[in-house]
């Protein structure tokens, strides 16, 4: 395996830890303001839908993303209402909300496109287009450093770069901002916002309003920035997996950084190496494709340490005498 | 010349469906004083207090705040109006630094460093004036409950409140922490602050305040200055009855040894030691009373005996010991050798609250040969049995069909009491028989305890309030640190000697 091989996959892991790690961010929104989210998986799929659809019945990438983030919000609304307003079950509506993507997406596709479910390829303006950041080409020729800034960071489509800066953001509006003290204190202890005069309400849905944009960038980034259409089903267990980076990542932006990462180059590898010689053994494609899903389960087992998840995640907040 | 009142709230009415939690309530409180609203459990002060907070709208009323009228939708108007209150359970962010818990809701801006800034400030400049010294940066879940309420107390203070109401501010805190509140309080006072302290005991009300008002059944029965009136008359008004405050016992008559422990070691799961090593005896027909500070191993004591928990050493009952581990070191056995447990904590380890009364009046003697019919429970007797327990104990309200949870503290004590002194035990553990119990169900259940001892069984009381320890005991030993300070007779002793006690001196010292 040499350094170009090397600098391919961390490239293409680059690109796939992308999606993850917005659906994982979105989820830590809504998480660290008590509201569990296991509709991350629906949001995006619902906002890859309707970002491909409109991308190709406008020929622009910018109306499919921004249809795609509105389609994710309506789905992050009926959360809201449903574990916020009606302090329903937050894993039912969530399974509620995946179901309702699941069939919406294709019976919708089904009807305009008549194509099985897929929405047509795209091309040009309808697809997100790499960036060559600057001095890519001159910095080539630099010895270790110059192939690993032009190959790996170099040449992607503008969802990655938001989504890289989206963590640094998510730091400081989380750990330096008024809104995320309160944020986070309305998901260890949303009586003492309450009774500091705060709205419990208010902040939850602020929270489950910008998982529901970062969803839709998710799912934008699959199907215009990933991928050049939609495809049934095409977030396969993607918001599962950001749910399970997000618990690796102890629900802190940076380490949801790594995590998705992590995940995002275990795809490249089987990507990459359909079934993997170590010279003993060969390992099959089945298992390396299951590599993300097996290091899921491993992680959701616990047996990454101890993860304290928001203390008042997952229960409506009613507020006592 | 007239001074406005602080607070001046006139008749105000609240109720919840059928019930009337707040009948036209009148009340002046005056500015600097320390104002005391006493009533059992479900009188209304918390209702009245929630619509001072802005909790709740009242139905019919008027709120005067220095004499100006004043309309309190919510907390954010409560706060505004300059009334801070500090809950029964804290509302703190346990995770949050004492900073971050103080500026929650009151921060100058979008941005958090400015804001942590100024209270870090303010907050050394609050502590140097009524010395409330709070480390700034301890995580709340680092400190102690004591700790945590001076945060709240800072918390309101920073938030410029000029009216503190704290509702049952001691039902968490030890005797010293107590203590420690009311010189705070009175400090408070001295510097010009209101102060509304929602109590049901008798004793704070008297050391603390400068004026009481009585609440029962929803409304205010009195207001008089507390210099002028006893601990006998405001239980009367409280109650509505006469009330007897002091435990009303014959000398006890010790027979044969029940319970023995014998250098007893209880190691917990982090490893550290909890009991070093104690050994006592528990005759038949006697009451010993373990005093102690909370958290000095009489809980593992407790547990242990009760068969929550492992030890080592020895235990023994009427003569023959006891497996303490193992299969038959379960509560299970420990009840089939004649020891019944009423737990410390009665909401977690004495019933289950979503259960129904009669449900819970079964737990631990569901095995019990008259419960069954076959494979099947039998439901009809357990419940015959339960209305039984219900009416000899007085729960109220007498409906089994209830559940434990829309009882007051002290029903509910009184249905784990009924569960476990009906079944005739040897040997009753009994742990905090009274914490957050109103005054009418104490007297009561003091009753049932004295009573069960007449009957020649060996009783084990567990309490952190002294004046209980004193009065219901024949015997106490002290516990500190996992060991026994030394045993002392409560007509030979007093308050202060325990005290030092419980503070780790031992007799020899006092």
């Amino acid at each position: 395996m040499d350094y170009l091989t090397i600098l391919q996959i961390l490239d293409s892991a680059l690109r796939l830890a992308t999606p993850l790690l917005f659906a994982c961010l979105a989820g830590l929104f809504s998480e660290r303001a008590g509201i569990f989210d296991i509709g991350l998986e629906g949001k995006m799929l619902i906002a890859a839908f309707f970002s491909a659809a409109t991308a190709y019945s406008t020929g622009s990438v910018w109306l499919g993303m921004l249809a795609g983030v509105a389609a994710s919000l309506v789905l992050s609304g009926i959360h809201g209402l449903a574990s916020i307003t009606f302090r329903g079950n937050q894993l039912i509506s969530g399974v509620a909300i995946n179901f309702l993507a699941s069939g919406l997406t294709v019976l919708i596709g089904l009807s305009w496109f008549k194509l099985g479910g897929q929405t047509p390829a795209l091309q040009g303006d309808a697809r997100f287009q790499g960036i060559d950041l600057p001095f890519a080409e001159a910095l080539s020729g630099v010895p270790v450093f110059g192939p690993l800034y032009s190959e790996v960071l170099s040449g992607h489509t503008f969802l990655v770069y938001i989504a890289l800066l989206c963590v640094p953001l998510t730091w400081y509006v989380l750990f330096r901002t008024r809104f995320g003290l309160r944020l986070r204190a309305v998901g260890e202890n949303p009586a003492a916002v309450d009774t500091a005069g705060i709205s419990v309400v208010g902040l939850r849905y602020a929270a489950v309003a910008i998982c529901g944009v970062l969803c839709g960038l998710a799912g934008a980034y699959l199907a215009t920035g990933l991928g050049a259409s939609f495809v049934k089903e095409m977030t396969a267990g993607r918001g599962y997996i950001a749910l399970a980076a997000l618990i690796f990542a102890k629900w802190r932006p940076w380490y949801a950084l790594y995590a998705t990462f992590l995940f995002g180059l275990l795809e490249a590898i089987s990507n990459r190496y359909p079934s993997l010689d170590l010279g003993f053994i060969t390992l099959p494609s089945q298992f390396m494709q299951a590599l993300p899903y097996i290091l899921t389960v491993v992680i959701l087992a616990g047996f990454v340490g101890k993860a304290t998840p928001p203390r008042a995640g997952g229960e409506p907040y009613v507020k006592e005498r | 010349m007239t001074t406005a009142p602080a607070i001046e709230l006139k008749g105000i009415s609240k109720a919840f469906g059928p019930v009337q939690a707040n009948k036209d309530i009148s009340i002046r409180v005056m500015p600097g004083t320390i104002h005391g609203i006493i009533g059992e459990n479900g009188a209304g002060k918390s209702t009245l207090m929630s619509i001072l907070y802005g909790f709740y709208k009242a139905d019919k009323g008027e709120i005067y705040i220095s004499g100006e009228k004043v309309s309190i939708p919510d907390s954010q108007a409560a706060i505004a109006a300059g009334i801070g209150m500090v809950f029964q359970h804290f509302k703190l962010v346990e995770n949050f630094t004492v900073l971050e818990n103080v500026i929650l809701g009151a921060e100058d801006g979008a941005l958090l460093a400015p804001s942590l800034r100024k209270a870090r400030k303010d907050l050394a400049a609050l502590a140097a004036e009524y010395e409330l010294n709070v480390d700034p940066d301890a995580l709340i879940q680092d400190i102690g409950v004591g700790m945590q309420q001076r945060v709240e107390i800072l918390k309101a203070l920073y938030r410029q409140a000029d009216i503190l109401i704290l509702d049952e501010p001691t039902g968490v805190l030890t005797p010293a922490e107590a203590d420690q509140l009311f010189r705070i309080l009175h400090r408070l006072k001295d510097e010009g602050k209101t102060i509304i302290l929602i109590t049901h005991k008798l004793r704070e009300i008297m050391e603390a305040t400068d004026t009481v008002s009585v609440m029962r059944r929803g409304e205010m029965t009195a207001t008089v200055k507390t210099s002028e009136t006893s601990p006998q008359a405001l239980a009367e008004l409280m109650v509505g009855r006469k009330v007897l405050l002091r435990v009303d016992k014959s000398p006890a008559q010790p027979g044969e040894k029940v319970l023995e422990v014998e250098n007893l070691k209880v190691v917990d799961s982090k490893g550290v030691v909890r009991i070093k090593g104690i050994s006592f005896e528990v005759r038949a027909g006697e009451i010993l009373g373990i005093a102690g500070v909370a958290g000095n191993g009489q809980s593992e004591l407790l547990e242990v005996l009760g068969g929550m928990r492992n030890g080592t050493g020895t235990i023994r009952v009427n003569g023959q010991d006891l497996d303490l581990t193992g299969k038959f070191s379960d509560a299970r056995s420990r009840r089939k050798r004649g020891i019944a447990h009423v737990p410390e904590d009665r909401q977690r380890e004495g019933l289950i609250m979503d259960f129904k009364a009669w449900e819970n009046t079964a737990f631990g003697y569901d095995d019990d040969e008259a419960y069954q019919t076959g494979l099947l429970m039998n439901n009809a007797a357990i419940r015959e049995d339960a209305e039984g327990k219900i009416e000899r104990f007085d729960v109220r309200p007498a409906n089994a069909d209830l559940e434990a949870k829309s009882f007051s503290g002290g029903n509910q004590q009184k249905l784990v009491l009924a569960r476990e002194i009906e079944r005739d035990p040897d040997l009753l553990l009994v742990g905090q028989p009274t914490r957050g119990v109103d005054i009418g169900a104490i007297e009561f259940i003091h009753q049932q305890i004295v009573a069960l001892r007449d009957k020649g069984k060996a009783i084990l009381l567990v309490s952190v309030e002294l004046e209980e320890i004193l009065s219901l005991s024949d015997r106490i030993a002290v516990i500190f640190d996992g060991q026994l300070m030394g045993e002392r007779l409560p007509a030979e002793t007093d308050e202060k000697e325990l005290g030092l006690m419980m503070a780790g001196m031992t007799g020899e010292d006092t």
